[in-house]
C-alpha cells in the first residue's frame, strides 16, 4: 500500500515537474486507460477524416488540386498511423482499438459526421477543420506521455500544410467569379459551427477535465481553445472578404476577443449521439473496407510463414554444409 | 573468441522526453553485456536517462541503390510544405 502511494507521488511529481512519461515507466492504471482512450479516438478521428475528403480526389478542379488533395488525405492516414502505434506503447491492440470503433465504443472528432458537398468544402475543411486540429495538437506536442507528445511534433508540422492549402483553396474561390465566392460562402456557413464545435462542450459541462489537467494531458481548457480559434478565424475570414455566420458576433474591447452568438449545443450532442447527416455512413464504410482488406492481411500472415519456413529450411542446408556462421550477414537488406 | 561477438547498435536517450538516438555501436557477447558495455562506453558524462542496445544484425536497413527509388519521388512535391502557399497580404496564424 504505502509502495503504490510512493510510485503514485513520483510519478505526479514527474509531471509537475514537466518530465514526461515513457511507455516503461510505472503510471496509475486510469492515466493509461486515459490515455489509449484519448489517443485511439485521435488515431480513429485522422482516418475516418480522410473520408469526406476522400470523395474530391476523383473530382479535383485540377491537376494541381488533385495531388495536394491526394498528399493531404494520405498524410491524415499517416497521423492516424502515428498515433495508433503510441496507443500500442500503452499495450492497446490494433485489433481492439478498430472493434470499438466498429462496435461504437470508442468515438471520432464529430465534425467528420458531416459531408463536403461541394469542392468549396475542400477548402473550408482545410481552413477551418485543420486550423482547428492544429491549436488543439499544439498544446499535445507538451503532454506528459512522451509517444503521444513526439507523435504531435510530427503531426503539427504537417498540419500546417493542410491548413494551407484550404485557404489557398479558399483565396482562390474568394477571389474568382461569383459563383465561386458564393461557393465559399457557402462552405463557410456549413463548416462554421461545426468547427467552433469541435473544441468541445463548455468548460462548466465538460467531464474528466480537471484530472487531465493534473496529469498535463490536456493543458488549456476547451473555452480557452475555441476562443482562440474563433479570434483567429474570424480575422482570416475577413482577409477573404467572407462573412462568419453569426449575427450575434461582436468584437469586445475589454477582454480583447470575438463574442460569438450562443452555440447549439444540442446539435453538437445529436451528433456525437450518432444522428448526424453522415455517422451511420462513415463507420459503414470503415466496416465494410477494413472486410474487405482481410484477404490482404491474410495474404501477409501467409507470405511471412511462408519466409520463416525457407529461412529455416536455408538455415538447417547450410548448417549441414558447416556455413552456419556466414548465413548471418548475407541476405539483402538485412546489413547495415 | 572476440570476432564471435555479435555487433550491437546503441541508442541513447539524452533527456526524459526526447527519443533515443543513435550513438555509436560496440561488440558484446549478449544483449546484458551490451547494456554494461554501453554504459561504460557512451555515457560516463551523464548522456543519458535511458539506453537501447540492438543487435546490429537485426536491423533492416534500406540501401544506397535503393535510395533515389526510396525518396527521389517527394523531391517533385514541394506542396507538400506549408511554406509553398503564398499568402494573402496580413494574414495572420497560418
Ligand atoms: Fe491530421
Ligand atoms: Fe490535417
Amino acid at each position: 500500500m504505502a509502495e503504490a502511494q510512493d510510485l503514485e507521488a513520483r510519478f505526479q511529481a514527474r509531471i509537475d515537474n514537466e518530465e514526461r512519461i515513457e511507455p516503461k515507466d510505472w503510471m496509475p492504471d486510469a492515466y493509461r486507460k486515459t490515455l489509449i482512450r484519448q489517443i485511439s479516438q485521435h488515431a480513429h478521428s485522422e482516418v475516418i477524416g480522410m473520408q469526406p475528403e476522400g470523395t474530391w480526389i476523383t473530382r479535383a478542379p485540377s491537376l494541381k488540386r488533385k495531388t495536394i488533395l491526394l498528399s493531404k488525405v494520405q498524410d491524415e492516414g499517416g497521423h492516424g498511423l502515428y498515433l495508433y502505434s503510441a496507443a500500442e506503447t500503452l499495450g492497446a491492440s490494433r485489433e481492439e482499438m478498430i472493434a470499438a470503433l466498429h462496435g461504437e465504443r470508442a468515438k471520432y472528432s464529430s465534425i467528420f459526421n458531416y459531408p463536403a458537398l461541394t469542392w468549396a468544402d475542400i477548402g473550408a475543411i482545410g481552413w477551418l477543420v485543420d486550423s482547428a486540429a492544429i491549436i488543439n495538437q499544439i498544446p499535445l506536442q507538451r503532454c506528459s506521455y512522451g509517444p503521444y507528445a513526439r507523435a504531435m511534433v510530427r503531426i503539427c508540422k504537417e498540419e500546417s500544410f493542410h491548413q494551407r492549402q484550404g485557404y489557398d483553396i479558399m483565396v482562390s474561390l474568394a477571389t474568382g467569379t461569383p459563383e465561386q465566392k458564393a461557393m465559399a460562402q457557402d462552405a463557410l456557413n456549413r463548416w462554421w459551427w461545426p468547427s467552433v464545435q469541435m473544441f468541445g462542450p463548455p468548460d462548466d459541462a465538460s467531464t474528466h477535465s480537471a484530472r487531465s489537467m493534473a496529469w498535463k494531458i490536456k493543458r488549456y481548457s476547451n473555452d480557452e481553445l475555441r476562443q482562440k480559434f474563433i479570434d483567429q478565424a474570424v480575422e482570416q475570414a475577413k482577409i477573404l472578404g467572407l462573412e462568419v455566420p453569426d449575427p450575434d458576433l461582436e468584437w469586445d474591447e475589454a477582454s480583447g476577443h470575438y463574442r460569438t452568438g450562443a452555440i447549439d449545443w444540442d446539435e453538437f450532442n445529436r451528433v456525437v449521439a450518432g444522428d448526424g447527416p453522415c455517422n451511420r455512413e462513415r463507420l459503414e464504410t470503415h466496416r465494410r473496407v477494413h472486410e474487405d482488406g482481410a484477404w490482404v492481411r491474410e495474404a501477409v500472415a501467409a507470405y511471412a510463414e511462408k519466409q520463416a519456413a525457407r529461412q529455416a529450411q536455408q538455415v538447417a542446408r547450410e548448417a549441414n554444409a558447416g556455413e552456419a556462421e556466414q548465413s548471418r550477414r548475407v541476405s539483402r537488406g538485412r546489413e547495415l | 573468441m572476440a570476432d564471435t561477438m555479435p555487433l550491437y547498435e546503441v541508442f541513447v536517450r539524452a533527456r526524459r522526453g526526447l527519443e533515443h538516438r543513435h550513438a555509436g555501436s560496440l561488440r558484446a557477447q549478449d544483449a546484458e553485456m551490451a547494456l554494461q558495455y554501453a554504459r561504460e562506453i557512451y555515457t560516463r558524462r551523464r548522456e543519458g536517462v535511458s539506453l537501447w542496445v540492438v543487435r546490429s544484425g537485426d536491423i533492416v536497413a534500406s540501401q544506397e541503390e535503393d535510395a533515389p527509388a526510396f525518396f527521389d519521388p517527394a523531391d517533385d512535391k514541394p506542396y507538400r510544405q506549408a511554406t509553398w502557399y503564398k499568402l494573402p497580404e496580413g494574414v495572420k496564424n497560418l
